[in-house]
C-alpha cells in the first residue's frame, strides 16, 4: 500500500516535471511555431538568477517564483527583438540560430560564473510514507505544475490578452485589422515563454546541480513533449507529459534511471511514428 | 546557376588540390603537424557526410555525430576482439549505415516532416550518449573490449595492412589513408550527384510531390541518401578512433553534432567543398581559442553560428563563388549577352556540386 | 475493350465535406475528355484521387482493369498516369532541361532520356530556353514546361488541371494545338473553365457539381442545357 502511494507520487512528480520543463517551449512553439533550441539555456539562466538572488539575500521562494521568471522574461524580450524577429517563418534557420544562441549563452555564463557546480538545497525536508520517505519538495513541484496548467488555461481563455494571442496565432492579419501589432504579440508571447522557462529552471535549481551546461539535459525532453503533444498547447502539454512522464517513471522503477530516460525517448519515437501530428493532432482536436 | 561549380572542371580542380596535398604536405611537414592535419581531414569526411545529406538531400540531421560515434566504437570493439583490423574497418562503416537505415526507415516511410527529423535524430544521439556514458564498470564489455563508460576506450589498436596484424600504419600512413578516403568520398559523391539517383535525390529536396508524381519512390531515395551519409560518418569515426587511439561518449554529445552543423553552415550548404573548408576553419579556430583564456569556445562557436545564420546564410564557399562570378561578369560586361531569364539572384541558392 | 480508367461509385469525404459523390467515370484509351464545374465542384479532388494523393472513402478506381484505389503516392506515376497540377509543380531551382530529363530518365537510359528530352522540349516549344531556371519563367511557359515534363514519361493517361489558366489568347491557341497533338497517342482528361478553349479540343465534356457528375455530353449540348446555365450563370430555367 505504501509502495503504491510512493509510485503514484513519483509518477505524478515525473509528469509534473515534464509539464514545468516544457511549458515555456509549448507556449513559444505552439503560438509562434518557433523552435527555440535555447530553451534549456533559458532554464539555466533562471537557475542562475535564483542563485544570484539568494546571494543577495532574497528569500528562496521569491527568487524561484518571481525573480527567475522576470529576469529571464526580460532577457527573452531582448533576444526576440535582436534575433528571433528576423527569422519568422524560417523554421530551420530559427532552429540553427537558437542553437547558436544556446552555445553563446553557455559560453557567456561559463565565462562569468565558471564551470563549477553551484547548488541550492531543496527546502521542506522530507516526510515518511510507511517505510519510504518522500521529499516535501516533490509535492511542491506537483502543486506548481497543477497551478501552472490552470493559470495558462485561465490566461488563454479568460483574459483579453489570451484571446488576442490565440487570435494572432491563427491569423496574424486579423490582429493587424484589429489595430494590434502582431510583432508586439509575438514579442510578449516569446517573453512569456522565456519567463516560464526561467521559472522552470528556478524551480529545478534545488534538484539538479546548477552548472552552465545544465540546459542540455532538458532540451530534448521538452522538445519531445511539445512535439508529441501536438497543436493544442495546453491539452498537448498535459497529455504528452502524462504519457511520457508515466513511461519514464515506471521504466525507472523497473530498471534504472538511465533506462527510464531511454524508455521515454523510445516511447516518443514510437508515438511520433504512430501519430505524426502529436497527440492532440488526433485526439482532443480543437481544444485549447 | 553556377555552371563552373557543376561542371567536371570544378571536381577536377578539387581533386588536383587534394592530390597535391596528399603528396606535397608530408614532404614539408613533420610528423607532428601531419597529425594535426590528419584530424582536419577526418573531421572533413564527417562534415561532408552531413553536407551531402543536408545540402543535396534536404535532410537536416541533428545527430550526425551518432553515426560518427558508432563508427568509432564499432571499430574499437571489433579490432580489440579480432586483432586484424580489416573486418573492423568494414564493420565501422556498415554498423552506422545499418543504424541510419533503421532510423531513416522510421522517419521517411512514416512520412514525418523535417522538424521531426531534427528532433528524432537529436534524441537518438542523446540516447546513445546516455547509454554508453553509463557503461563505466568492468562488467560492461563486449568480448575483450571494455566499454569504459564516460572514461571512453583508450589504447585502440591502429589499422594494419590487411592480413598482417603487426604491420600497423604510421602517422604518415594514417595521413595518406585519411586523405585518400576523403578524396574517394568526394569523388564518389560527385559522381553520384550527377547520376540518376543523385538527380532524383536533389529533385526530391526541391519538390518531393513532383518527384512522387513522376513515379519515383522518394522515400527509398531519401533512405539511400541518409544511409550513405551514415556510412561515411562511420568511416570518419573509424579514422578518428585510429587518430587518437581513443574514443569516448562525448562523441555522441550535442556539442559534437552542433559542430558538424556549424562547419556546414559556415562552409556552405549545398556544396561538398564547403563543409571541408568550414571544418578546417572551425577546427583551427577552436584550437586557437583553446590556447587562450579570454573567450570560451562555446561562446565563439555560438556567436559564429548565430552570425552566419543571420548574415551569411549561404556560407563561405557559395558566397565566394558568387562574388567570383559577379567579378567575372563585371570584367566581361561589354561582350556578355544577357538572356531574358538570366538573373539568378532572385532565387535562393540551390546545390552547386563543388 | 477495357477502359483506360474507370471509377465505380467513387466517394470521398473530408470531415463534413462530401467532396466526391458516387462518381462513375469512364475513359477509353486515347480519348480526350474535358471536366468542368464551378469552384468547389470536386475537380481537383477527382484528379487527386486518380493520382493517389487522396484515398477514396468508398468505391473503386480501375486502371486498365486493375484496382488502383489504394496506392502509394508514387505508384500512379509508375503505372502511367501523369498530371499537370493546377498550380504548376516543377523543380523550380533546376533548369527546364533537367525538369524534363528527370521525367524521361525514369524508364529510359541516359542516351534515350537525352533524346526524348530534346524532342519533348521541341514539341512544347521550350527548347530554346532549355537552360533557364524553371522557377524564373513566366507562368504560361511554366505550364508548357510542366506539360513537357508529363509527356516525357510517355504515360497513357495525362491529366491536365487548368492548362490554359493565365495565358494570353495566342498562348491558349498554342496549348490547344499541343493538346490535340498529344491526344494522337495519349488519353487526356483536361479540367478547364474556358468554354472557348474546351470547344477547341473536346468532343465530350463531363460536368461536375458538388462532387457528383450531373451531365456528360458534347460541349454544345452542355452549353445549351438550362441546368448547366443556371449553375454557371445563375439563370433560372424557363
Amino acid at each position: 500500500m505504501d509502495l503504491a502511494v510512493i509510485v503514484v507520487i513519483q509518477v505524478l512528480y515525473a509528469v509534473a516535471s515534464l509539464v514545468i520543463i516544457s511549458a515555456g517551449l509549448a507556449v513559444i512553439f505552439g503560438m509562434m511555431k518557433v523552435i527555440n533550441l535555447a530553451h534549456g539555456e533559458f532554464m539555466m539562466l533562471g537557475a542562475y538568477s535564483v542563485i544570484g538572488a539568494i546571494k543577495l539575500g532574497i528569500n528562496l521562494w521569491v527568487a524561484m517564483l518571481l525573480v527567475a521568471p522576470v529576469a529571464v522574461g526580460l532577457i527573452g524580450v531582448v533576444l526576440e527583438r535582436l534575433i528571433i524577429r528576423r527569422l519568422y517563418g524560417r523554421m530551420v534557420d530559427t532552429m540553427l540560430a537558437t542553437w547558436g544562441l544556446s552555445l553563446l549563452l553557455v559560453g557567456v555564463v561559463t565565462s562569468i560564473a565558471g564551470n563549477t557546480t553551484a547548488g541550492v538545497s531543496a527546502p521542506l525536508g522530507s516526510f515518511s510514507v510507511g517505510a519510504y520517505s518522500v521529499s516535501g519538495y516533490t509535492l511542491v513541484i506537483i502543486a506548481v505544475a497543477v497551478v501552472l496548467a490552470l493559470a495558462i488555461r485561465w490566461v488563454l481563455l479568460r483574459t483579453p490578452w489570451g484571446l488576442i494571442a490565440r487570435g494572432t496565432m491563427q491569423k496574424p492579419d486579423m490582429a493587424n485589422a484589429l489595430g494590434i501589432s502582431p510583432s508586439r504579440v509575438y514579442s510578449v508571447t516569446f517573453a512569456v515563454g522565456a519567463a516560464l522557462s526561467g521559472l522552470a529552471g528556478g524551480l529545478l535549481a534545488p534538484l539538479t546541480g546548477v552548472v552552465p551546461t545544465m540546459g542540455a539535459a532538458f532540451v530534448a525532453k521538452a522538445f519531445i513533449t511539445v512535439i508529441g503533444g501536438g497543436p493544442a498547447i495546453l491539452a498537448g502539454l498535459v497529455g504528452a507529459s502524462a504519457l511520457f512522464g508515466a513511461i519514464n517513471q515506471l521504466a525507472t522503477f523497473v530498471t534504472t534511471p538511465v533506462f527510464g530516460e531511454v524508455a521515454l525517448l523510445v516511447a516518443a519515437i514510437v508515438m511520433l511514428r504512430l501519430l505524426p501530428q502529436g497527440i492532440t493532432g488526433r485526439f482532443f482536436k480543437g481544444s485549447l | 546557376m553556377n555552371r563552373f561549380a557543376k561542371s567536371w572542371m570544378s571536381a577536377a580542380l578539387c581533386l588536383a588540390i587534394g592530390t597535391a596535398m596528399l603528396f606535397g604536405l608530408p614532404s614539408v611537414m613533420d610528423d607532428y603537424t601531419l597529425i594535426q592535419v590528419t584530424i582536419y581531414a577526418v573531421m572533413s569526411i564527417l562534415g561532408v557526410s552531413l553536407g551531402f545529406i543536408w545540402g543535396f538531400g534536404g535532410i537536416l540531421c541533428f545527430g550526425q555525430a551518432a553515426f560518427f560515434g558508432l563508427g568509432s566504437y564499432t571499430y574499437a570493439i571489433a579490432v580489440m576482439n579480432m586483432g586484424d583490423s580489416t573486418v573492423p574497418f568494414v564493420l565501422a562503416i556498415l554498423v552506422p549505415a545499418l543504424f541510419a537505415a533503421v532510423i531513416g526507415y522510421v522517419i521517411f516511410y512514416g512520412r514525418l516532416s523535417d522538424v521531426y527529423m531534427g528532433v528524432i535524430t537529436l534524441t537518438v544521439t542523446l540516447i546513445l550518449f546516455n547509454l554508453i556514458n553509463s557503461t563505466a564498470g568492468p562488467e560492461w564489455r563486449i568480448g575483450s573490449a571494455p566499454l569504459g563508460g564516460f572514461n571512453g576506450i583508450p589504447g585502440i589498436p591502429t589499422l594494419n595492412v590487411p592480413g598482417r596484424p603487426d604491420d600497423v600504419l604510421s602517422p604518415k600512413d594514417l595521413f595518406d589513408v585519411t586523405v585518400v578516403c576523403l578524396l574517394v568520398v568526394y569523388l564518389g559523391l560527385r559522381v553520384l550527384i550527377s547520376s540518376k539517383i543523385g538527380r532524383v535525390i536533389i529533385a526530391a529536396k526541391e519538390n518531393e510531390q513532383r518527384v512522387l508524381l513522376l513515379g519515383y519512390d522518394a522515400r527509398a531515395y531519401k533512405l539511400f541518401c541518409f544511409t550513405l551519409g551514415g556510412a561515411i560518418a562511420g568511416l570518419a569515426g573509424c579514422l578518428f578512433a585510429n587518430w587518437g587511439a581513443f574514443t569516448s561518449p562525448t562523441i555522441f554529445g550535442l556539442a559534437q553534432s552542433a559542430q558538424i552543423i556549424i562547419w556546414v553552415i559556415v562552409g556552405g550548404l549545398g556544396t561538398l567543398v564547403g563543409p571541408i573548408v568550414g571544418c578546417a576553419l572551425i577546427q583551427w579556430l577552436t584550437t586557437a581559442i583553446g590556447t587562450q583564456q579570454t573567450f570560451n569556445s562555446n561562446l565563439v562557436l555560438g556567436a559564429i553560428l548565430l552570425l552566419f545564420v543571420l548574415l551569411v546564410p549561404r556560407g563561405i564557399v557559395p558566397s565566394l563563388g558568387s562574388a567570383g562570378e559577379w567579378l567575372f561578369r563585371k570584367l566581361r560586361r561589354p561582350a556578355a549577352a544577357v538572356s531574358p531569364v538570366a538573373s539568378t539572384a532572385v532565387l535562393p541558392p540551390t546545390e552547386q556540386a563543388t | 475493350m477495357t477502359p483506360l480508367i474507370e471509377t465505380r461509385n467513387l466517394n470521398v469525404r473530408f470531415g463534413g465535406v462530401h467532396a466526391t459523390r458516387d462518381v462513375n467515370f469512364t475513359l477509353a484509351e486515347a480519348e480526350l475528355r474535358c471536366v468542368i464545374g464551378p469552384n468547389g465542384a470536386g475537380k481537383s479532388t477527382f484528379f487527386k484521387l486518380l493520382t493517389g494523393q487522396v484515398k477514396p472513402t468508398s468505391g473503386q478506381i480501375l486502371f486498365r482493369g486493375k484496382d488502383i484505389s489504394n496506392m502509394q503516392p508514387h505508384e500512379p506515376g509508375r503505372l502511367g498516369i501523369g498530371i499537370k497540377t493546377q498550380v504548376p509543380s516543377l523543380f523550380n531551382g533546376l533548369s527546364v532541361w533537367e525538369n524534363v530529363w528527370l521525367s524521361a530518365r525514369r524508364t529510359n537510359s541516359t542516351e534515350q532520356a537525352d533524346r526524348i528530352t530534346r524532342e519533348t522540349l521541341e514539341r512544347v516549344g521550350m527548347l530554346a530556353l532549355r537552360d533557364a531556371t524553371a522557377g524564373l519563367l513566366a507562368h504560361g511557359m511554366r505550364q508548357w514546361v510542366e506539360i513537357g515534363v508529363v509527356i516525357a514519361a510517355d504515360p497513357p493517361l495525362i491529366l491536365l488541371d487548368e492548362p490554359a489558366a493565365g495565358m494570353s489568347d495566342a498562348e491558349v491557341a498554342r496549348t490547344a494545338e499541343l493538346i490535340l497533338e498529344i491526344n494522337r497517342r495519349h488519353a487526356l482528361v483536361v479540367v478547364e473553365h474556358d468554354m472557348n478553349f474546351i470547344r477547341m479540343i473536346a468532343k465530350k465534356v463531363t460536368v461536375l457539381h458538388q462532387g457528383a457528375v450531373i451531365m456528360e455530353d458534347s460541349p454544345d449540348r452542355i452549353m445549351r442545357d438550362p441546368l448547366i446555365q443556371q449553375i454557371y450563370l445563375g439563370k433560372k430555367p424557363h
